[in-house]
């Protein structure tokens, strides 16, 4: 677990990830990435979020990744993702997904305490 | 309010065919009861056993030519139960259901199959019911994510609010976080309100 000791105190590191970043890697980079960052113990906020089926291939991915007493997966919270829906994409039938920031931690370090559709509050505990 | 032109010209000359419909939700949601339902009011037979242990579905079922016909429209379905959608499961809370620790792991590692299957089932799709517990908070990171792979493909969706029989239930609440989608209030245990359901479904799907 990425946690470090500071005299009596044990911290947890969270890593913010710029839209820039995350748009440079494939969806199974994203997903790799977040994974193992959350796995080795930190809490991760992505800037943008990641796509519906992307969450979606997150979620199957942590199912094969679960272990009695190890992992028990992951706890991911977003907002609720906004269409793009301008009068010529709905004409022609195209939505555009707009993701929205998204914070991923281990299930049983991150904590949803209450969300809605613009506000999330979680506690994150070690 | 603007029309989805494409769309509706393509459905008014498309042929109706049948519809493969996926039942949705978070575990305890009430998706196999629903699906129940469904089926014994048009096929009269049942498609799962229900428990109040969550993740009693860990296989999909499928149950074919299920004919609905609600507000003059007739439609024809396959209806997919799927397994409860989580992205954690603890063989300890089995455990707290009063299950032994073999056979909560075991339940546990078969719930993990079960969602990977209800994440693959979303590919081959027309449209989902996704069933949301009433008494709960509807922003669940579950919720949002097959709402948001419906709308990403373009397909119907349909919200079942479920449990409106207890009594902390809010149906408003859910209708009030994803006013972009039809939210029927519904109680799949008695059938209250289940021809309601029916009527959009058979609008939506059909």
């Amino acid at each position: 677990m990425s946690q470090n000791k500071n005299s009596s105190q044990t911290n947890i590191q969270l890593d913010f990830i710029s839209e820039d970043k995350l748009a440079q890697m494939t969806p199974m980079e994203k997903i790799r990435m977040v994974l193992d960052e959350v796995r080795s113990g930190k809490i991760i906020v992505l800037e943008r979020g990641l796509t519906p089926d992307e969450e979606a291939k997150l979620i199957e991915m942590t199912m094969t990744e679960i272990i009695p007493d190890e992992f028990s997966g992951i706890e991911i919270e977003s907002y609720p993702t906004k269409q793009n829906t301008s009068f010529f994409r709905k004409i022609l039938g195209k939505n555009t997904t707009q993701t929205r920031l998204t914070v991923i931690g281990q299930a049983n370090q991150l904590t949803t305490i209450k969300k809605d559709r613009d506000m999330i509050t979680a506690i994150v505990t070690k | 309010m603007v029309i989805n032109l494409f769309s509706w010209i393509k459905r008014l000359f498309k042929k109706k065919k049948k519809a493969k419909i996926g039942i949705y939700g978070p575990p305890n949601a009430g998706k196999t009861t629903l699906a129940n339902r469904i089926v014994r009011d048009w096929s009269g037979d049942a498609m799962g056993p229900v428990s109040h242990i969550p993740h009693e579905t860990r296989r999909a079922r499928r149950r074919g030519d299920v004919i609905i016909e609600a507000n003059g429209t007739t439609v024809t379905l396959d209806i997919i139960d799927t397994p409860g959608l989580a992205t954690k499961i603890d063989f300890h809370g089995f455990m707290a259901c009063g299950l032994e620790e073999d056979e909560a792991k075991r339940r546990a590692k078969e719930a993990t199959e079960g969602v990977i299957e209800a994440v693959k089932w979303l590919d081959d799709l027309d449209g989902v019911i996704l069933v949301m517990d009433s008494t709960e908070d509807p922003f669940t990171q579950v919720n949002v994510t097959v709402i948001g792979n419906m709308e990403a493909r373009n397909l119907p969706l349909v919200i079942a609010a479920n449990k409106i029989d207890l009594q902390k239930a809010s149906p408003a609440r859910i209708r009030g976080a994803f006013p972009q989608h039809p939210t029927i209030p519904i109680s799949a245990l008695d059938g209250v309100n289940t021809d309601q359901l029916y009527k959009e479904i058979a609008e939506r799907f059909g």
